[in-house]
Order: C-alpha cells, then sequence, then structure tokens
C-alpha cells in the first residue's frame, strides 16, 4: 500500500525513540496494544512540577503507520499541560498523517497511549 | 543492481524472455492468430497444432498423456474444476471432503462453498512443520469420503507435502484425489504414471509463463469424470467450454519446456542462494524458520524476526519486493492463517517475511539483501517494546494486553 509522505518521514526519521526510567516519579508510563495484533506502544512523558511535559519518548512495536502516529504524538505533546495533551484525539493524527481506513487503529492507540500515560502519572500522583 | 531486487517468485514470475518471443508469434495478422476451434480454414489448423504441440510439452514435464490436460484460466480455476466437478459427479459416493487448513484460498474458499451446498469438509491440521502425515490423512478417510484435495508445496512456506503416499490412501478407499501443483511444477518432479493422483492444478505464472493460463490433469488410467463449471461450445472434452487462448497456452508450453530442461541446474543454483541468504541472517538472536527445511522447495525460506513487526519490516526493506505474514493492512488484523495452523503465535506470525528466489536471482542481489536486512531489523529492534522486554528477560506472554 502507499503510505503518505508524512508518515514515510515519520517511519524513516523517528522522533524521541527511547525510554526513561519508569520508576522515576516525573516520568509517566503508557502501554498499550498487543504483539497478537501486531502493535504495541508505549509512550513515556517527563512530566515537571508544574504539571508541564517537558520531554516524551516511544518505542513501537507495529506498522509503519503505528511507528509514524507514535512519533508524532511524542511532537505534540511536549510543551503540554497533562489536560491540553488528554485533549489529542485520534482524528487529529490520522488527519495529520493522512491515514488510510485500515490504519485508523494505529491513531487510535496513539491517543490511547497519552491517556494511558496520564492515567499511570495520576496514580503515581493522586493528589496531583 | 537494479533495486527494487525481486524475492516475490511465489507470488508470480516474471515471463521468460524466450517464453514472451513465442507469445508474440501467436496475435497479429502476420501471426497465427486464428481459433484452434475453426476446421475450416488453415488459419485454425495451425492454431491447433501449436496448441497440440503446447499440450505435449506440458504433459511432458509431469509425465502424463496430452489428452490428459486440460487448459484453465489458472490454478483457482483448475481448484474450482477439480474439487466442485468431482464433488458434484461423484456425490453418489459421499458428501465428505477432506483437505488441510494450510491449503491455498482457492481450495478453503471451494470447500466452504461445498459446506454450504450440504458437503461435510474435514480441515487436516499440519504437524509444526507445515506436513501433513499420512497417518493423519488414513485417520480421517471414511467410506463417504468423495475427495481429497491437498497441495504439493505450500504457497507460504514452500514445504513438501507426500503426495505419493496420500495417493496410495485415496485409491485405497476409492476416494478421488486432487492436488494443487501450482507452487511444485518446474520446481520439483512430478510424475503422474507413478503417482496416484487423479487431478492436479497447474499455473503458468509461477513458472515463467503469463498469468491468465493454467492447466488441470485429468487422469484417464483410471478414467476420472467432471461436471463442468464453464458451458458453452463443448471445449477441452466438454469440461471446460472457452476459445482456447493460442498465444497463452503456446507460452505456457514453452515455459514447461524450458523447465524440464533446466530445472535440475536451476534448483541446484537456486538452492545456493538461498542458504546464503539464510546463512547471512541466521546468526542473529531470535531468527526462526518458518516450516520445515529439509522438506522444501528451493526457492523459498519464510523467517519470522521476532520482535520486529512485518509490515513495518515490509516498509523498511523497500528495496526488497518481499510479502509478510502480518496483516496488519487488513482491517482483520489476523496474521497468515498458514503460519497460525502450523501452531505459530501471534507475535511470530506477525513478524514473518516470506523471501522467494528465482530463475532471474543474483548472488549480489542476496548478498544486498542481507545488508539490508540485517541494518533494518536492528534499527527496528531498537524501536520495540517487545525487543526491551526480551532483553529483560520478561516473558511477554504473561502480561494482559488488552487486545483491540
Amino acid at each position: 500500500m502507499a503510505y503518505s509522505e508524512k508518515v514515510i518521514d515519520h517511519y524513516e526519521n523517528p522522533r524521541n525513540v527511547g525510554s526513561f526510567d519508569k520508576n522515576d516519579d516525573s516520568v509517566a508510563t503508557g502501554m498499550v496494544g498487543a504483539p497478537a495484533c501486531g502493535d504495541v506502544m508505549k509512550l513515556q512523558l517527563k512530566i515537571n512540577e508544574n504539571g508541564v511535559i517537558e520531554d516524551a519518548k516511544f518505542k513501537t512495536y507495529g506498522c509503519g503507520s503505528a511507528i509514524a502516529s507514535s512519533s508524532l504524538v511524542t511532537e505534540w505533546v511536549k510543551g503540554k499541560t497533562l489536560e491540553q495533551a488528554s485533549e489529542i484525539t485520534n482524528t487529529q493524527i490520522s488527519a495529520e498523517l493522512a491515514l488510510p481506513p485500515v490504519k485508523i487503529h494505529c491513531s487510535i492507540l496513539a491517543e490511547d497511549a497519552i491517556k494511558a500515560a496520564i492515567s499511570d502519572y495520576k496514580s503515581k500522583h493522586p493528589d496531583a | 543492481m537494479k533495486l527494487p531486487i525481486y524475492l516475490d517468485y511465489s507470488a508470480t514470475t516474471p515471463v521468460d524472455p524466450r517464453v514472451a518471443e513465442k507469445m508474440m508469434q501467436y496475435l497479429t495478422p502476420d501471426g497465427e492468430f486464428g481459433n484452434p476451434a475453426s476446421r475450416s480454414h488453415r488459419f485454425g489448423w495451425h492454431a491447433e497444432e501449436a496448441v497440440d504441440l503446447a499440450r505435449e510439452q506440458i504433459a511432458d514435464l509431469i509425465n502424463a498423456d496430452p489428452r490428459e490436460i486440460v487448459f484453465t484460466s489458472g490454478a483457482t480455476e483448475s481448484d474450482n474444476l477439480a474439487i466442485k466437478g468431482a464433488a458434484h459427479f461423484y456425490a453418489k459416493k459421499g458428501k465428505h471432503i477432506i483437505t488441510a487448513k494450510t491449503e491455498h484460498k482457492a481450495v478453503l474458499d471451494t470447500c466452504r462453498h461445498l459446506e454450504r451446498e450440504g458437503y461435510e469438509v474435514t480441515y487436516l491440521e499440519p504437524q509444526e512443520d507445515g506436513i501433513v502425515t499420512p497417518e493423519q490423512l488414513q485417520a480421517a478417510l471414511r467410506p463417504d469420503t468423495v475427495l481429497v484435495s491437498l497441495m504439493h508445496v505450500n504457497n507460504e512456506i514452500g514445504v513438501i507435502q507426500d503426495i505419493a503416499a496420500f495417493g496410495e490412501l485415496c485409491r485405497a478407499n476409492k476416494t478421488i484425489f486432487h492436488v494443487d501443483a501450482a507452487q511444485s511444477a518446474g520446481k520439483i518432479e512430478i510424475d503422474t504414471q507413478a503417482l496416484k493422483v487423479d487431478l492436479m492444478s497447474f499455473s503458468a505464472h509461477k513458472m515463467y509463463g503469463p498469468k491468465g493460463i493454467g492447466a488441470l490433469y485429468v487422469s484417464r488410467k483410471p478414467r476420472v469424470r467432471l461436471e463442468a463449471q464453464m458451458h458453452g461450445g463443448g471445449h477441452e472434452r466438454g469440461m471446460r467450454s472457452g476459445t482456447l487462448p493460442t498465444h497463452q497456452i503456446v507460452a505456457m508450453g514453452e515455459a514447461f519446456r524450458i523447465a524440464k530442461e533446466e530445472m535440475a541446474s536451476e534448483n541446484e543454483r537456486i538452492l545456493m542462494l538461498r542458504t546464503r541468504l539464510l546463512n547471512g541472517v541466521s546468526d542473529m538472536e531470535e531468527v526462526y524458520v518458518n516450516g520445515s527445511l529439509e522438506n522444501r522447495v528451493a526457492g523459498n525460506i519464510n523467517i519470522s524476526f521476532n520482535y520486529v513487526e512485518g509490515e513495518s519490516l515490509v516498509m523498511a526493506l523497500k528495496d526488497l519486493a518481499v510479502s509478510s505474514g502480518s496483516a496488519c493492512t487488513s482491517a482483520s488484523l489476523e496474521p497468515s492463517y498458514v503460519l497460525r495452523a502450523i501452531g505459530r503465535d501471534d507475535e511470530l506470525a506477525h513478524s514473518s517475511i516470506r523471501f522467494s528466489i528465482g530463475r532471474f536471482t543474483t548472488e549480489e542481489e542476496i548478498d544486498y539483501a542481507i545488508k539490508i536486512i540485517r541494518e533494518n531489523i536492528g534499527r527496528l529492534r531498537e524501536m520495540s517494546p517487545l525487543w526491551d522486554m526480551y532483553k529483560e528477560g520478561i516473558d511477554i506472554n504473561s502480561i494482559e494486553w488488552s487486545h483491540h
């Protein structure tokens, strides 16, 4: 199938690949998907005391669109508050990357990864 | 070296230039364009002679009588004609059919269709190496088994089935035996005189002939009858009506002639290339060959690179034309049913790549392929959370994944 230029760009030059120490209190980790379905995304956010996302990293097992979706999300969340980040939707992601209908699930997974990371942060910081 | 490198010969092959040259002589006003069924003039006679010669060349490769060859549009049609045709014609014997879970869709979907007509189908599950044992077939055969359809060589994993043994069992049970030989003809020896096979499907475009032409071998001794699926002018002894496409038939004949002549030396060369490819990648960690390596056609190797998803690997290997057992592109997200049937878990099935090597593959191409496979497996694993877990010693199956 043909991929959009943006997908190919993110796939060939993925932004922010890597990991933070998941036991660090300022790090939120969201892991979504399943190997059996062909995609697993791990998104990690580094959050400062003001609740702003200072840095983000990802690792993804999945097709090119899944890798591109997670790479894009790491760019988008940086500098955002948790609340702002939680407003990113799969439609925004799929529109930016021009994902075809069969790849929409990749953008849904990326949205889920943000939500999972935020909920991980909230469980680490119940008072936040 | 031209990029991308074609390593998908199991999907289709280019037409051999010698074949194309022959084919072109049967199309234009200057060529032999006649209808082989025209009996009243030389245009028809010449076309008929060309078809007769091609029929002999095809029969020759599989040690058959030319009268046992029925031309079709390809292996899918041959499978349909064989399975529906025999199941209907011999319905009095019973309505039980045996096939295997790893068959081509042309066989499986045809069997599904017969199930809707009231036939009962047993789907044999191959061993982990992809092989169906004669014991499995023996245990499934019943007095009312009208038809057994098992492939010679699997299209995804290239394993070779023991059709000689299956034939003995079917003949003893008075059951019609059909073999899909689309992936084996021209690659391994087929002797229809020695094999107890009643029906056998062939395709031209898997062996350097054109697309759109195939054949069904229909045994004369013992005589096998079929109910026609295509009605009309009564061509091909009433089994398959429709004007014979002379140019395609001539091309298929030439492709089969070349195969008979060159098969032995070609196989040796292709096997050498495959071994080179396999040796070039198999020292990496977590690399698995899918299907038996011993009972396998020379040109096929199907490898799972664990913790790397197949489709992203195909994307990374954009300079290689290969196919993946991952199905991220399909809405179903189901990985290869063949790999699932031989007991590969979903991760390994999603991580699989089929490389198929053929007549025009060179050593230089294989070396280049090895280089870019190694580079990209490393890169994608660095990006894979599953690879991290494996490296940390975490068992992926111990995690509760949210299936979506």
